[in-house]
């Protein structure tokens, strides 16, 4: 214990009596305010505090705008006319309560369940009755407005999405902030009720778009009607996106898919900005800005072709012999294949006690690696897999970034499935089977990836290796025009595969439009050279004697989705895309005309009818 | 340890008597004020009772311990204290959109309420010895600036504005206690005004906001400005004779937040009207020139800055708190001491009076 110290007590005593005085005045301080607060002004404040007199109305902030690359407005606000109720204005006046149901056509029964609903409500914070009424309803409520106290008609800003259901994955939709992201936002809070983003751009750039919320104190009456303003607060509009989509291309590929389902994705190799975005089916999310109704939702929600998923980077599937890039690439790089190795392909390949098949009955007899790539050759595959191998393969479908997810500014993104033996011995607990290697080296079995993957995929080779993260927003500026943010192209990585593979795979995938017998052929282009590579992925396995014309008889849900990646112009890339259709059987009939229609469109070219190729086979229209 | 009868006769049952005094009343304000508030589980009253009477145990347990032996483990209680806050950020549970609490088993409490006791005590320690001549120099303070920065910095980052003001509060009045030099003092001061605009540029834009709303509350209508009317209305609605137990309409109607522990004392203006709010603000002032004279009189000085700070710590809740309730100071969030709800500011303002009872009790001794 230290020793006792009395030294100097006297400053303590010096000073005793000048914190006395302080101590005094500032309780005096105390003293004098209660007493104004009290006395003087007391029977002022009695009165306000009787009739409750001041209220807080809301005034929310308009939401920043989305537009398209080129500055076409996407979403914006308009003005709503909402009609509130203030139920503790309406005990006295219940009547108020027939009459405003009477006026909007609904019952008393409904309006009274919204008012329930509002459990944590605040005293005398009013409650949403109905949004969005017409013109004849305003002009009625407001023309009886003295005759119905408790009654508050507001405009509120509320989003608007004038293309509909275009891009509506990409923009995303609206919902009621819930009890989670209110106390989520301490810095900013949000109001109750507030709307915010919850997929998509919206829900990404929340925090630009949704601006400073601002509002009024008023002093009422005792009948709930305005006095005077006691303070108000001007909302501040939300910053404006600029995306990267263009519109007209946006609508072009939309219209591509008429009443099919799948997703498209396409971007500048380059750059990594993407240019459309398209997930069918798709939704309007204008529903969603008026606070959707449940029954809605429930379809939405029920549709088993996931309306609400954006298939471009949510949608994993086998990605069938577009996976072939990556199998060749794996067996040049390694050495296990020359451009020049020869396989014979006579239609079948027995393997262990299974038939592996090619897509063309026939066979294609001796084939090397530009043939294979250009006709799509099963076979020959299979035999470049059994030589590389599933990790090798693996190793190289990694360089591009499959089995990953791209780091896109979308929510929900998933990963794909690049399997190898060590991911199938952790998964399964069992060994790799090589029968399975087979599988793979098409792009079949465990393999699955987003269309953005394949994007990427093609994307990379296009651009030597180079790939760059896919981004949807360019910049954003407040409404002054002043930029805030800019996204500038950010490159994610460069395969390590050399130059001269790159020149090879390139060649051949430019075979697989444009050479006789290419199985893109329905993606030539007459003045701009196309490369591009098509695919199938199985839904089921379908039998051995399978026959491939037979596939109009197999019910939709069974049937194959089709795929087709491609870039273009192939000397100096200015748009890569991914298509798949859902069920579309193959990718040359249904992917390949898309992705077409698509490219034309980018590059400003003449629609033109399918190149007529001199010697084209029948059977090229089912080819893998 | 034997307790010496003569601690007994010296034992200062006007302080206790006063602390008891209001407690009680604030007990019956919290109870009244919380009554139509429709809370699951035990009523705030009920709760407020229970820490009340943990509270006592520890005060007196606090006030029984020879004080000297604090001095060895001060510097020990503020690193702990320290150690629990970093604890709070990294996985202390966020209320209201701050980080503030700690659990331990069933019990959470904040640690940033009892970082002002040890600091208090670590301030004691490190004073206890006399400055030279004409007070304490800059470059003898830099350890407590130390000691004040690092809780402050770490509260602030909860963030917590109202207790690391608090901190800096009760550390510029124990520094004037002290008496540092004039001319120190003066640097002090100007290098904190210089700091400032400094400082105010590194903030990020919303706490910039807030913190202009914190001094201008016509800036926030909405939010801070609105609960300052309301409040200001309720107390001034009480009239001089007030409405009445019970009979309170602007806080039970929910126009205040908090209006169990930042706000309470608005329930008390409207309820018991200028009388009642006198008889407080009275029995408020007299503890604190009480325990002023407690500290001046304290035996060492190791003593008589612990009372200091303690009454230091009372004087600027209860001037604070006030003030804001009324209108005459920024919105910021600083409990009433012994009226406002909440177990871990109720245990640590009893912690303070039991080493105010300490003190006080052992003036004559040794």
């Amino acid at each position: 214990m230290m020793e006792l110290n009395t030294q100097r007590m006297e400053d303590f005593k010096g000073i005793y009596k000048y914190l006395v005085v302080f101590v005094g005045l500032a309780f005096l301080f105390i003293f004098i305010r209660l007493w104004s607060l009290q006395v003087i002004k007391g029977s002022d404040l009695r009165r306000l505090s009787e009739n409750n007199c001041v209220r807080l109305r809301e005034n929310p902030a308009d939401r920043g705008m989305l537009l398209d690359r080129k500055g076409h407005i996407l979403a914006h606000n308009r003005p709503s006319f909402e009609v509130y109720l203030i139920p503790e204005d309406l005990k006295s006046n219940p009547e108020v309560l027939v009459e405003v149901g009477r006026i909007l056509n609904t019952t008393q029964d409904e309006i009274e369940q919204k008012i329930k609903a509002q459990k944590k409500r605040a005293p005398f914070k009013p409650v949403r009755i109905k949004s969005d009424i017409d013109w004849k309803e305003l002009a009625v409520l407001e023309s009886n407005r003295v005759h119905l106290p408790g009654l508050l008609v507001d405009v509120r800003p509320m989003r608007a999405y004038d293309y509909g259901s275009l891009a509506s994955h990409l923009i995303g939709y609206l919902g009621e902030v819930d009890e989670n992201e209110l106390k989520q936002s301490k810095e900013t809070p949000y109001r109750m009720g507030a709307l915010i983003g919850k997929y998509g751009v919206e829900y990404r750039w929340e925090n630009d778009l949704r601006g400073t919320d601002g509002g009024r104190q008023i002093e009422v009456d005792a009948l709930g009607r305005e006095i005077r303003p006691l303070g108000i607060v001007e909302p501040f509009p939300g910053n404006n996106l600029f995306l990267t989509i263009d519109l007209a291309l946006q609508k072009t590929a939309e219209e591509a898919y008429q009443d099919k389902n799948g997703a498209l994705v396409a971007m500048d190799p380059q750059t990594g900005r993407i240019l459309a975005m398209v997930s069918k089916p798709s939704f309007e999310p204008n529903i969603f800005a008026r606070n959707i109704l449940s029954e809605e939702w429930k379809s939405l929600v029920e549709n088993p072709h996931h309306p609400l998923q954006n298939k471009g980077i949510q949608g994993q599937y086998p990605a069938g012999s577009t996976f072939k890039i990556v199998t060749a690439i794996a067996g040049l790089e390694s050495g296990m294949i020359t451009p020049n190795t020869q396989f014979i392909c006579q239609g079948a390949f027995p393997y262990g006690n299974r038939n592996f098949r090619c897509w063309k009955e026939g066979g294609h007899g001796a084939i090397s690696l530009h043939r294979a790539l250009v006709e799509s050759c099963d076979i020959y595959f299979y035999q470049v897999g059994l030589k590389v191998g599933v990790d090798l393969i693996a190793h190289y479908a990694n360089e591009f970034g499959l089995g990953k997810m791209t780091g896109i500014s979308l929510p929900h993104e998933r990963p794909g499935t690049v399997p190898s033996s060590s991911w199938k011995k952790k998964r399964f607990g069992v060994p790799w089977y090589t029968g399975e290697t087979l599988s793979f080296s098409v792009g079949q079995g465990y393999l699955n990836a987003t269309p953005l993957q394949l994007l990427m995929l093609i994307s990379g080779v296009a651009n030597g290796g180079k790939q760059y993260l896919p981004q949807v927003v360019e910049r954003v500026e407040d409404i002054y025009g002043k930029k805030i943010k800019e996204y500038p192209p950010v490159e994610l990585r460069k395969a390590n595969v050399s130059e001269k593979t790159l020149k090879i795979v390139q060649e051949a995938l430019r075979g697989a439009v444009n050479d006789p017998h290419g199985t893109g052929w329905t993606c030539a282009l007459k003045d701009v050279k196309v490369a591009g590579k098509t695919g199938t992925a199985q839904v089921v396995r379908l039998p051995d004697n399978f026959k491939k014309g037979d596939m109009d008889r197999v019910p939709l849900k069974f049937r194959d989705h089709a795929w087709f990646v491609a870039y273009a112009p192939f000397e100096d890339p200015k748009i890569a895309i991914a298509v798949l259709v859902e069920h579309g059987g193959f990718g040359a009939s249904a992917a390949a005309p898309i992705a077409k229609k698509v490219i034309e469109k980018y590059l400003n070219l003449e629609p033109s009818p399918p190149f007529k190729m001199a010697d084209k086979q029948s059977d090229l229209d089912h080819a893998d | 340890m034997q307790i010496d009868r003569r601690l007994l006769i010296h034992f200062d049952w006007t302080l206790l008597g006063m602390v008891l005094a209001i407690a009680s009343l604030g007990i019956l304000n919290l109870y009244s004020a919380t009554a139509k508030m429709e809370m699951p589980g035990t009523p705030f009253y009920l709760k407020q009772i229970f820490w009340l009477l943990i509270g006592l145990l520890m005060m007196v347990t606090v006030a029984f311990i020879e004080y000297r032996f604090y001095s060895d483990f001060a510097y020990i209680a503020y690193a702990i204290t320290l150690f629990l806050l970093i604890i709070v950020l990294g996985y202390g549970i966020i209320t209201s959109g701050a980080q503030r609490w700690v659990k331990i088993g069933t019990f959470s409490f904040q640690p940033s309420e009892f970082v002002k006791i040890s600091l208090i005590l670590a301030l004691a320690k490190f004073f206890h010895r006399p400055p030279h001549r004409k007070g304490y120099s800059l470059k003898q303070l830099l350890l407590p600036f130390l000691l004040l920065f690092l809780p402050m910095g770490l509260i602030l980052k909860q963030p917590d504005l109202g207790t690391a003001i608090m901190l800096l509060f009760i550390f510029f009045s124990i520094l004037i206690f002290v008496k540092v030099r004039w001319p120190s003092l003066l640097i002090i001061g100007l290098s904190g005004a210089g700091l400032v605009p400094l400082l105010w540029n590194f903030l990020k834009e919303y706490q910039k906001k807030r913190i202009l709303t914190f001094f201008n509350p016509d800036m926030d209508p909405l939010g801070a400005g609105y609960h300052l009317i309301q409040s200001k209305i309720a107390v001034g609605s009480g009239g001089v004779m007030g409405k009445g137990f019970m009979k309170g309409t602007q806080c039970k109607l929910g126009f205040l937040p908090e209006q169990q522990t930042d706000f309470i004392f608005s329930a008390l203006g409207e309820e018991w009207g200028l009388i009642g709010s006198l008889f407080i603000v009275g029995l408020y002032l007299a503890l604190v020139l009480w325990g002023l004279r407690i500290a001046v009189q304290a035996k060492d000085r190791f003593g008589a800055i612990i009372a200091f700070g303690v009454v230091a710590m009372f004087f600027w809740h209860i001037f604070i708190n006030i003030g804001m309730v009324l209108g005459i100071m920024p919105v910021v969030g600083i409990p009433l001491p012994l009226f406002s709800y909440g177990g871990s500011f109720m245990i640590s303002t009893l912690v303070g009076v039991g080493l105010l009872l300490n003190v006080s009790m052992r003036r004559y001794l040794f």
